[in-house]
């Protein structure tokens, strides 16, 4: 468990700046790093367990019936990466304090960093592929945020939406490649998935999963040909290039290479893809760094080129290739964040990134000098340094490999090529910056920065020298441990010692940096060579093809939606037919082989009247008094049709909520127009026409085709238990308060979130009043007639009455809380309709709001009382009791439940009712009508 | 009767779907009570039709099938909400922008002197 608690410090990190936000900015630094730290010492604390074992794990049941689960696993190769990624962190922590200037929020900065450190140790980390993918797609967005840090720059929107888009993009690719591998292997489970590479390889679907796979990897760790965005995401603050773009996220692409070596690797296609885009990627950074005249981008490029090195290495497929591949991680991570907090120094204090303003610093910082040559050294790959040790053994096992035959030869030759550029964008960092005469045009004079800015540098260069001179008292352990994680467990033989003898790698590196320093001495040439093509801005092409592609999809939007609900309604209608249609054609015949019910005249005189109802709604629609009336005879037949067969709860709640409907809606229509107008064209109606009688053909003959066929209800189990186990004889309430429970519950809270929703549409409405019908006609004077008000307030306590009986009859027979909520509801809203609200107001001094609280408040709890007894959330309990005079009776915790249904649907119903008829009285705003 | 339940069920749904389409607000809301009286029904009907069958434990030997009772109970008094939601909206439109358009704004139909006869 003391795994979870790696990416958990940093997440719960990224809380830290934001309150330490007014401590001042240095108490803020140490605040935040006090975390990673403490991460740190965890990662380091578990390195005894993974010497003995190969890993070790840690897991969360996450959802167990899907099989997903949350799950950490920590071996060789996610330990290098974890002090990689904390490591660096703490010392970009460290920079950034006095990177940025006094304007920029620095809280606002560590937060995200912290959120990206906490997705990469997920990458890192993550037990299961999907997790791992999770994570993968939080390093693009914190990433995002952390490119556009500057967001007021144009170029750090479009740096942050390239970057999102080309690595997003990437990331479906690797899903789809995941969800793949899922199917193959049967599990997303990195150790099965790791154990399986034989079946994997052998499969049908290898070949498209890989390229999925590496998609994913390439896009992220910017491999040719979707290098482009790299250079672009220097836009962002350069601490953040330091972390994100050379020592970290950019290696992710790497690390899920690494990581799937054991699965994916060691077949000729894999050779192909992997070795050959990262040759091209190589050459190609390698090639345009030497142009730049920005000095982030110099490193951009070179980054660029890196990479492609190490995915070069990884597509040789040798084993000594992989430790090599695993070896230049670290080294590039090292030298590389120490070369970007030197750029960003030199920036910080010059005010410029232009090589060709930037000259001669030497006599201003020579120390930040030192430090940066040592670095740019190493880079360049000269002895005594850690990169001159894995480029070595990558020109060595570019010397192993045969996989192009007979001209296996280029692969090497094209290696030292690169090395050539390598040495001379190395060479023209230094010489450019720091010497080349004085420095032209600069906002300010430079000289040294703080000297806490200078730690992080000294660390990182310390550590490329001391990699360098004594490479395995330093990082040979460490390295052996990732290594032999990434190969599965067997580790070649391997020397990590400076001096090898006089062989071919020697003198490609000489070639190399012989060849590096010509090239750059002689770089006018090249440079009016490189002219003569027209620039290409990767910005631009991006942007275009972006906005080609918006302009599609708002095409084809246009086209399925222009505004107009009518339009759109239409046309999901079409599709509901469409896809029902094509399935009842399936069928061969309507009518299935159940007993069908003899008609009768009851029956059919219902039907008539049903259907003259809805019909007579249709014709009169623009008539809205009419159609409502209409309406109500609909609803009176529909609770008659429950009534006949054999459901009077339902008949029940049907005939109430009528009421209240009709209502409802006659309180409506006093605020909306009585008549609709006459605006459908002639087309349109003929369109409805059509399509509401397909529709209803179709309901209709589905219903036909299913009532007339038998099947197989599972309601026997209610009908069985119900009174053993809900202790009731009413199945229909048994069910709804006791075996559906859950369900009735969330019923109740959506019945009051709708009702208090309408409660705040109705607060600052603003509606016309109108003073008399649509003839003209005038209200009637006499608003509370006297004869009503006398004979409800007499049929009130009878109501009321009414619905203690229906309420506690409930379980046993016809009836409960809806029902007798319901009754509540009306009688008490008769009153309204009789006395008028404000009479009403004066007397009955529930607050409806809190009367909808505590019912769906009393539900819950009942449901939670079970929790107590150490049984499931709404297990109900009931048993018999004996009281003198009143006989046996039965208590039930159902009934409580029942109750705060009770109370929700009184509270929900005269809250809408109460609220809408209040709008009538002298206490509503009245503006003009606008229309 | 199988056959005359299934019209009626065919009727609700397409006067409901029909007003759905209408261009006001209250006739749309006419149609969805009318449409959800036809799913109801519909629902009501995947426990098959019996008459005179017991409603309660005890009171018979044939059971009416209660769980799709169940169902639609709740859809009664969940419709109930719903169509009290729709048509405070509609209030509030009307109020808000002027006019009781579902698209909240009338469209300028322009009728062709054939299209007005």
């Amino acid at each position: 468990m003391t795994l979870m608690w790696i990416p958990l410090l940093p997440l719960l990190g990224a809380l830290v700046p934001i309150l330490a936000a007014g401590l001042g900015r240095t108490a803020c630094a140490w605040a935040t790093a006090v975390l990673p730290a403490l991460a740190l010492a965890l990662t380091l604390s578990l390195i005894p367990q993974i010497e003995g074992s190969s890993s070790i794990q840690a897991q969360i049941d996450w959802i167990p019936a899907l099989d997903l689960s949350i799950s950490f696993r920590l071996d060789g190769l996610a330990l290098l990466f974890s002090i990689l990624i904390l490591g660096i962190g703490l010392l970009v922590i460290l920079y950034a304090r006095y990177y940025l200037s006094a304007q920029d929020s620095l809280p606002r900065l560590y937060a995200y960093l912290m959120l990206f450190m906490t997705a990469m140790l997920g990458i890192v980390l993550s037990g299961n592929l999907l997790q791992l993918w999770m994570f993968w797609e939080l390093t693009s967005i914190s990433s995002f945020l952390l490119i556009s840090y500057w967001g007021y720059k144009s170029e750090a929107r479009r740096g942050a939406r390239m970057a999102v888009t080309v690595t997003g993009a990437g990331g479906l690719a690797l899903l789809g490649g995941i969800l793949l591998l899922g199917k193959i292997t049967g599990s997303y489970e990195l150790d099965v998935i790791l154990a399986s590479g034989d079946l994997i390889r052998s499969h049908a679907w290898y070949p498209v999963t890989l390229v999925l796979v590496l998609l994913g990897a390439f896009t992220k760790s910017a491999q040719f040909p979707f290098h482009f965005w790299l250079p672009h995401a220097m836009a962002a603050p350069t601490p953040v290039s330091a972390y994100l773009h050379s020592a970290t996220m950019v290696k992710a692409g790497l690390f899920l290479m690494a990581r799937l070596y054991p699965a994916l690797a060691s077949t000729d296609l894999w050779f192909v893809l992997v070795s050959l885009t990262g040759l091209a990627t190589l050459l190609v950074g390698a090639y345009f760094a030497l142009f730049k005249h920005d000095l982030k981008g110099l490193l951009a490029y070179s980054t660029v080129s890196h990479l492609g090195l190490i995915t070069l290495l990884f597509g040789l497929g040798t084993k000594l290739a992989a430790v090599a591949a695993v070896f230049h991680i670290i080294n590039h991570a090292t030298f590389k964040a120490s070369l970007f907090m030197a750029a960003g120094i030199i920036d910080h204090e010059c005010g410029s990134r232009d090589m060709r303003r930037i000259n001669g610093l030497w006599k201003y910082m020579p120390y930040t000098a030192v430090l940066a040559m040592v670095a740019a050294l190493a880079m360049a790959g000269v002895p005594l340094l850690n990169g001159f040790l894995s480029k070595e053994m990558f020109f060595a096992e570019t010397l192993q490999q045969d996989f192009l035959g007979s001209l296996s030869w280029i692969i090497p030759v094209l290696a030292t090529l690169a090395g050539i550029f390598s040495v001379a964008y190395s060479v023209r960092f230094i010489h450019d910056v720091f010497f080349n005469g004085e420095p032209i045009n600069l906002p300010k004079t430079p000289h040294e920065p703080p000297r806490y800015m200078k730690v992080p540098v000294e660390i990182l260069v310390g550590l490329c020298l001391l990699v360098g001179i004594f490479p395995s008292l330093v990082v040979g352990p460490l390295l052996a441990l990732a290594s032999s994680a990434v190969l599965g467990g067997e580790l070649p033989e391997y020397s990590l010692a400076i001096w090898h003898g006089f062989n071919t790698p020697l003198i490609m590196s000489l070639v190399a940096m012989t060849g590096g320093l010509l090239v750059y001495f002689n770089r006018r040439h090249i440079y009016a060579f490189q002219k003569q093509f027209p620039e290409f801005n990767a910005n631009e092409a991006f942007e275009r093809v972006v906005r080609r592609l918006l302009a599609a999809a708002s095409w084809v939007l246009e086209r399925l939606d222009n505004g107009s609900l009518q339009r759109y309604l239409v046309l999901m209608l079409l599709l509901w037919v469409l896809v029902v249609g094509q399935s009842m054609l399936h069928l061969v015949q309507l009518a299935g082989d159940r007993a069908q019910l003899p008609l009768d005249g009851v029956s059919m005189a219902m039907a008539l009247l049903l259907c003259a109802g809805a019909l007579a709604t249709v014709i009169y629609n623009r008539n809205r008094v009419v159609a409502l009336l209409m309406l109500s005879v609909v609803g009176l037949m529909v609770s008659l049709v429950f009534a006949r067969f054999s459901a009077p709860d339902l008949a029940l709640t049907q005939l109430v909520v009528e009421v209240v409907t009709l209502i409802l809606l006659m309180l409506a229509l006093f605020f909306l127009p009585q008549r609709t107008p006459r605006e459908s064209r002639p087309s349109h109606i003929l369109r409805d026409l059509s399509l509401s009688i397909v529709i209803g053909g179709l309901m209709g003959s589905i219903s036909y085709a299913m009532m007339t066929r038998s099947f197989n209800p599972i309601s026997d189990f209610f009908l069985q238990n119900s009174k053993t186990g809900g202790g009731g004889d009413n199945v229909v309430n048994v069910i709804l308060v006791d075996f559906r429970g859950f369900d009735t519950l969330g019923e109740i809270t959506v019945l009051g979130i709708a009702a208090l929703g309408i409660y705040n549409l109705l607060a600052g409405l603003r509606l016309f009043m109108p003073s008399g019908d649509a003839d003209g006609r005038s209200w009637a004077h006499d608003r509370h007639p006297l004869v009503l008000a006398t004979i409800s307030q007499s049929v009130l306590p009878l109501a009321l009455l009414v619905s203690v009986f229906i309420f506690l009859r409930g379980h046993n027979m016809p009836g409960g809380g809806f029902i007798a909520g319901l009754v509540t509801a009306v009688a008490l809203i008769l009153q309204y309709v009789a006395q008028g609200v404000d009479w009403m107001k004066a007397r009955v001094r529930v607050v409806y709001p809190r009367l909808i609280a505590c019912g769906v408040l009393l539900s819950t709890l009942t449901g939670a009382a079970s929790l107590l007894f150490g049984r499931p959330f709404l297990t109900s309990w009931f048993d018999h009791f004996h009281l003198p005079l009143v006989g046996d009776f039965e208590l039930a915790s159902a009934m409580t439940f029942d109750l705060g249904v009770y109370m929700t649907v009184v509270g929900s119903t005269l809250l809408i009712l109460a609220n809408l008829g209040q709008m009538t009285t002298s206490e509503r705003p009245v503006t003009k009508e606008q229309d | 009767m199988e056959a005359l339940y299934a019209f009626c069920v065919g009727v609700l749904t397409a006067s409901g779907v029909f007003l759905l389409l209408r261009g006001r607000t209250f006739p749309v809301v006419v149609g969805l009570t009318l449409l959800s009286y036809g799913v109801n029904l519909f629902l009501f009907a995947t426990g098959r039709l019996n008459v005179s069958d017991a409603a309660v434990l005890g009171a018979g030997s044939n059971h009416s099938d209660p769980l799709p009772q169940a169902l639609v109970l709740t859809a009664i008094v969940i419709g109930f909400a719903m169509t009290a939601f729709v048509v405070i909206l509609a209030m509030r439109a009307r109020g808000d922008l002027g006019n009781d358009h579902v698209d909240g704004r009338v469209p300028e139909i322009v009728l062709d002197s054939e299209e007005r006869n």
